[in-house]
């Protein structure tokens, strides 16, 4: 004969260091011990604490089922794959990571997971875009789950003022899956006596939430972009006009061009984004018989942005505006009138003011040793705190050259480059199509400043210099993988092996 | 004060007979400590066990008042040799570490001390940092105990059973004269549950009574001749006596069963896995019940032979459950069973891994097959193998999809950490110098080995990143670089780096880290914490200790300041100066301060006093998304977020709200010419009424100007 088994409740929690993993258990202990039941608790911190996630694993037993009410069953240390009832991850890829331990099982499993990304150190520091893709882990772990009830626990938390783990909790009641109820729960936080005001609020809200996911089966993840909606509309008779003759591109550029252009006249001015929509215009006969029209669209988006480039007098510009000083302030949490310094971290070196000069007088700076000296007394880091009035008229007065940017050494520089790139994408769009888009897309590397800016323009120059040698080599799909290749790593290795592969 | 207190938690250690104690693992150990009547503890911290460290510290007050000597012990060597005391007087003493890493500090003494045998019980808690969430090289410390002959208790991991054996261990201990290990995994010392309490008990012996009657024994000195004895002694009067005592007092269990032609054997600290997976496959029920009988040696070390002969005389195989390897326990029953001409089986690592954890899965497949082989009638359930079918598509596509999604989250250092600094400054000089040669050590400083530092070629221990440069001292023009962290500079690094390199004249740079603790274990306090455990004042010095040992070119500096860090470095690297070079990098880690400041800040800003907080900021406008700045930092708080503007791709370096600002942002943005989107936000909190005036000035200044450029970029619009 086989035993009947009367199972324990088996629950795991996954959490990152400072989400209240360890409080959020010693609430389940509690609920579970003043219902009644034997409860076993263990964790796996140790250096995991540092950054890492740390797992909890829980057991209850109702002493009702036990043959002597003193003497508990024997609890297992640690989860095993397909016996878990209740996972709960603090984050979505350590839910995507209980999945891929075999924890959540569409037998018994309900998962409770917040959809909120804290993004891992290799995401992070990855050249370009590095993240993992959080629809998919949505995606399976809706179909491994039994139950799965998942919503952006964080952005709860933070606008309630409590932490993530009373959300988790409440969430874990709203989920029905113990056999306690809501009051219980709220005795359990009570007893545990820390914050009780905010984290009871937090577990009516998690609660809440979890029942409505539970209704609402079709939830939005949480690191979906913003949608690009173009909002504004044209208040004099030119933008009118530059309108209509957007309207006129390939119709899949037109988001794009509508964003690239009105960057530009934030840049700039209007004459310099009607300049932009003259080159898009000059492309829009390639892709005459091309349905996704990849050309005009890609080209709408990378010659904006190198249009747009970073120049002392952008910086300065950005720094000083007046959206820029709310949004600040949002972002740091400060207080309606409070008093909040910003304390720009700025590191001028002399080619950044010659290159903010016009062409001649750059010229002679360079030439001039004393000019040179004179200049470099500006360069060097410095802090400067833009809510004093020195600072910002000093930023203000670069912002305000912009009227002269066209003549600046700068503009020439990137000018001279972004028509050499114009006319190779030309030259090549006749014969490939296809890869006259990769080249397009090679602007994407250049950004940043400094180092950033050097290295970048360094392996597009690369890139470009393959297109124009490597013969029979130079394919789209080539250029592709090149131009991923250069995202790999600051040091070029894999650049290098690409174009050696 | 360490990073978790148990200040509250340590009141349970004063509850009496008849009174329940529910809590953790660690606490219920200390507890059994105190039921047991020790005179003196102490050990030297590291997970699993450091927090029996932390309740031992936090409890102290409850420890004098029964008369019991707590000691922060230098290193697990101190630790060790501490228990000397019980060699010559009936005195019961217990220690703890992190095995086997700390056993191997502690060898010497302990095999010392096993030699010469205790009158007292002497009890070492090893936290047994083995399998998940494991931190060190893979090792049994089963070895330490057999070479040693000392023994090895392993109980069954559930409170009551662990006080249970915590006690008797010392029995043990004094039954046969020989010091023991009690061995816990990680899980078991955070394992909550509930026993039955008993009072504390005083010490029987003091240590007052030993110092005034103090008692020698010629024949405990370890000297020859009385190590051949003690060899002797060992085989022929404390083997058997720790047998007769394991026998008498029913220290291992048998939990019989209907199915008596086959038996499980297991250590105790593996019991409730194999009860499990006995569950999963229908075979026990929930109270521990069993079909299959198994015998669980809660002393794994040494084996009862006739008690394993006696269990496995009718079985026709039976599986020994032995975690890790080499699999002594197997082997031995081999010869056990062999002498007794038994004809039972022995299966053990052919049916589970010869190595790593034994979660469990493993377990429940490895006690499956073991049944294929010799009982495949009693195989008709597997309750989790159903689970996993009924994964779509299947449990195997799913997992590899998921392992290509979910990234790794490896260990680094915390928000606002000193220690980023100072590797954000190396990995700038490594830029500039190509690859170095750098020994580094063990604590915080290690995750300097980690993305997105990835600085350090070797880790050979805790206080050895020193002396492990030192082959590399004397090749002319080039230099090695050692790191290690103030933890280990104490535990040993003073004497095997510091010391050996001015000895031998090295030419090295050694750079010591420290922020004034014990940081990775939990923030306890050392010898140059700015407060120490029994005393409100720094002791010890760290650059005055290399001074004192004789080395002449020693620099102290602050972390934070990164330009200055890499050129003091770099002036190491490139000094006339021939012999070691020392710098010390300060910089208090950054839980302990804000644990001790945060609250003060509150204090402030709550009873109006004027008080500014600083975090940084990140512009998103200017922001292109190459992330330079964390392949620099690594911070927490240092994150990405999608780029608000539509054209761009790359995600925005963003900086969360639990930054504490640190300013390391700002320093690697200056040092390293990074971009000029870093911005350090100070709030103002209660400003005075000169505050108020300026600020008054200053936003009609400024918003006057402001307004102005609105109103002109509002002209035209798209």
């Amino acid at each position: 004969m086989n035993h009947q088994i009367k199972r324990p409740i088996t629950i795991v929690i996954s959490a990152l260091g400072g989400q209240g993993g360890g409080v959020l258990t010693n609430w389940l202990i509690n609920l579970a011990e003043q219902c009644d039941y034997f409860a076993q608790s263990t964790s796996i911190p140790g250096v995991a604490q540092r950054t890492g996630a740390t797992i909890y694993y829980l057991e209850m037993f109702p002493k009702a089922q036990a043959e002597n009410p003193d003497k508990p069953p024997v609890m297992a240390l640690m989860p095993l794959p397909g016996d878990v009832d209740l996972v709960v991850a603090a984050e979505l890829m350590e839910a995507g990571r209980a999945v891929q331990r075999q924890y959540v099982t569409p037998d018994k499993t309900t998962l409770v997971a917040s959809t909120h990304r804290v993004f891992a150190v290799s995401e992070k520091m990855a050249l370009g875009n590095g993240t993992s893709d959080g629809a998919a882990v949505l995606a399976m772990a809706r179909a491994a789950a039994k139950e799965f009830i998942a919503f952006d626990m964080e952005s709860l938390a933070a606008d309630l003022g409590c932490v993530i783990s009373s959300i988790l909790f409440g969430a874990i009641a709203g989920a029905g899956v113990l056999p306690f109820s809501r009051e219980d729960f709220r005795a359990a936080i009570r007893a545990e006596g820390k914050m009780v005001e905010a984290n009871i609020r937090g577990f009516d809200e998690g609660c809440h939430a979890a029942e409505k996911s539970r209704s609402d089966k079709e939830q939005k993840t949480s690191d979906d972009r913003p949608v690009g909606e173009i909002q504004g509309k044209a208040n004099t008779p030119e933008g009118e006009a530059l309108i209509r003759r957007i309207k006129a591109l390939p119709e899949p550029a037109q988001e794009f061009a509508r964003a690239g252009a009105r960057k530009l006249l934030d840049y700039q001015d209007m004459a310099y984004a009607a300049d932009y929509v003259t080159v898009l215009e000059g492309f829009a006969a390639s892709d005459d018989d091309k349905a996704s029209c990849d050309l005009s669209r890609e080209l709408a988006r990378y010659l904006a942005l190198w249009m747009a480039f970073d120049d002392t007098i952008r910086v300065a510009d950005i720094k000083t505006r007046s959206d820029r000083t709310r949004k600040y302030r949002a972002e740091v949490g400060a207080k309606d009138g409070q008093i909040v310094h910003m304390v720009e971290f700025m590191h001028p070196r002399l080619q950044e003011i010659l290159s903010t000069m016009p062409v001649g007088m750059a010229k002679r700076v360079a030439r001039s040793r004393l000019l040179t000296w004179v200049f470099n007394k500006f360069t060097g880091p410095r802090l400067s705190d833009t809510t004093k009035i020195i600072p910002f008229l000093m930023l203000y007065f670069v912002a305000s050259l912009k009227t002269m940017r066209r003549r600046t050494l700068r503009y020439a520089q990137e000018h001279e480059e972004i028509t050499r790139w114009l006319d190779r994408i030309r030259a090549v769009g006749t014969q490939n199509y296809d890869l006259a888009v990769e080249i397009v897309r090679c602007q994407r590397l250049i950004k940043g400043y400094g180092d950033t800016h050097a290295r970048g323009l360094g392996n597009f120059h690369a890139i470009m210099a393959f297109v124009e040698t490597g013969g029979d080599r130079v394919t789209a799909d080539k250029i592709r993988r090149l131009r991923l290749a250069a995202l790999v790593d600051e040091d070029g290795d894999a650049l290098k092996s690409e174009m050696a592969a | 004060m360490a990073e978790r207190s148990f200040v509250k938690e340590v009141k349970k250690l004063r509850l009496g007979a008849g009174e329940t104690f529910y809590g953790e693992g660690i606490l219920a150990v200390t507890k059994g400590l105190l039921q047991s009547g020790v005179a003196y503890v102490g050990g030297y911290q590291g997970s699993p066990i450091s927090h029996l460290m932390d309740v031992l510290a936090d409890g102290e007050q409850i420890l004098a008042e029964l008369g019991v000597h707590f000691e922060a012990n230098g290193s697990e060597a101190s630790a060790a040799a501490m228990l000397s005391a019980s060699i010559n007087y009936p005195l019961r003493g217990a220690v703890t570490w992190k095995s086997t890493v700390g056993t191997n500090v502690a060898s010497d003494a302990l095999a010392n001390l096993a030699s010469a045998g205790v009158m007292g019980g002497a009890v070492i808690v090893i936290g047994e940092d083995y399998g998940d969430g494991a931190s060190i090289m893979q090792e049994r410390t089963h070895a330490f105990a057999m070479k040693s002959q000392m023994w090895l208790v392993n109980p069954r991991p559930n409170l009551p059973k662990m006080v249970d054996m915590l006690e008797k261990s010392f029995q043990l201990s004094e039954a046969s004269n020989t010091p023991l290990f009690f061995q816990l995994r990680i899980r078991a010392c955070h394992l909550h549950g509930q026993f039955e309490a008993k009072d504390n008990l005083r010490p029987s012996f003091t240590l007052e009574q030993a110092l005034r009657h103090p008692n020698r024994q010629p024949d405990k000195i370890i000297l020859p001749p009385y190590t051949f004895i003690h060899e002797k002694q060992k085989l022929e009067q404390r083997w058997p006596a720790a047998i007769k005592f394991i026998i008498d007092n029913a220290l291992n269990e048998v939990f019989d069963g209907p199915e008596k032609d086959i038996g499980i054997i297991v250590e105790g600290g593996l019991y409730n896995v194999v009860i499990r997976g006995l569950q999963m496959l229908g075979l026990a029920g929930s109270m521990g019940e069993t079909r299959v009988p198994v015998y669980v040696m809660n002393v794994t070390y040494p084996l009862v032979d006739s008690e394993l002969v006696d269990f496995a005389r009718t079985k026709k195989a039976v599986l020994m459950v032995e975690e890790g390897q080499p699999n002594f326990t197997e082997q031995a029953l081999n010869k056990i069973f062999n002498d007794a001409a038994l004809t039972c089986r022995i299966s053990g690592k052919d049916v589970l891994p010869a190595f790593g954890e034994y979660s469990g899965q493993v377990t429940k497949d490895g006690i499956k097959a073991f049944l294929e082989k010799y009982r495949p009638d009693l195989i008709t359930t597997d309750a989790t193998a159903g689970a996993l079918a009924s994964l779509k598509p299947t449990a195997e596509a799913l997992t590899a999809a998921m392992a290509a999604a979910v990234p790794p989250r490896p260990p680094g250092l915390c928000t606002g950490c000193p220690e980023r600094p100072f590797f954000a400054a190396m990995k700038m000089l490594k830029k500039d110098y190509g690859e170095i040669h750098i020994s580094a050590d063990i604590g915080c400083n290690s995750f300097g080995t980690l993305p997105p530092f990835q600085i350090g070629n070797t880790i050979m221990g805790y206080g050895l990143g020193a002396a492990s440069s030192s082959a590399f001292s004397s090749v002319p023009g080039q230099r090695a670089i050692a790191i290690m962290g103030d933890g280990g500079f104490w535990h040993n690094g003073l004497t095997t780096g510091i010391v050996s390199a001015v000895y031998n004249n090295s030419d090295n740079v050694f750079i010591i880290i420290d922020n004034g603790y014990t940081a990775a274990t939990g923030g306890q306090y050392i010898p140059s914490s700015v407060r120490s455990l029994k005393q409100d004042k720094q002791p010890a010095r760290i650059q005055e200790a290399v001074q004192g040992v004789g080395v002449k070119w020693v620099r102290t500096m602050r972390s934070y300041n990164i330009a200055a860090v890499k050129a003091m470095v770099h002036d190491a690297m490139t000094s006339e100066y021939f012999g070691p070079k020392v710098i010390v990098i300060e910089g208090e880690c950054m839980l302990n301060r804000e644990r001790r400041e945060k609250p003060l800040r509150m204090q402030n800003i709550k009873s109006g006093k004027r008080q500014t907080v600083a975090r940084f900021y990140v512009e998103s406008e200017s922001c292109t998304g190459d992330h330079a700045c964390i392949r620099l930092s690594g911070c927490p708080s240092l994150t990405i977020r999608p780029n608000p503007d539509l054209l761009r791709e790359d995600p925005v370096a963003y900086v969360d709200n639990s930054c504490v600002g640190c300013g390391v942002c700002g320093e690697n943005a200056h040092a390293a010419v990074l971009c000029p989107s870093f911005s350090r936000a100070e709030l103002v909190f209660n400003p005075g009424s000169w505050d108020r005036v300026k600020q008054y000035i200053r936003t009609a200044v400024i918003g006057f100007l402001q307004r102005r450029a609105d109103r002109k970029r509002a002209r035209v619009s798209l």
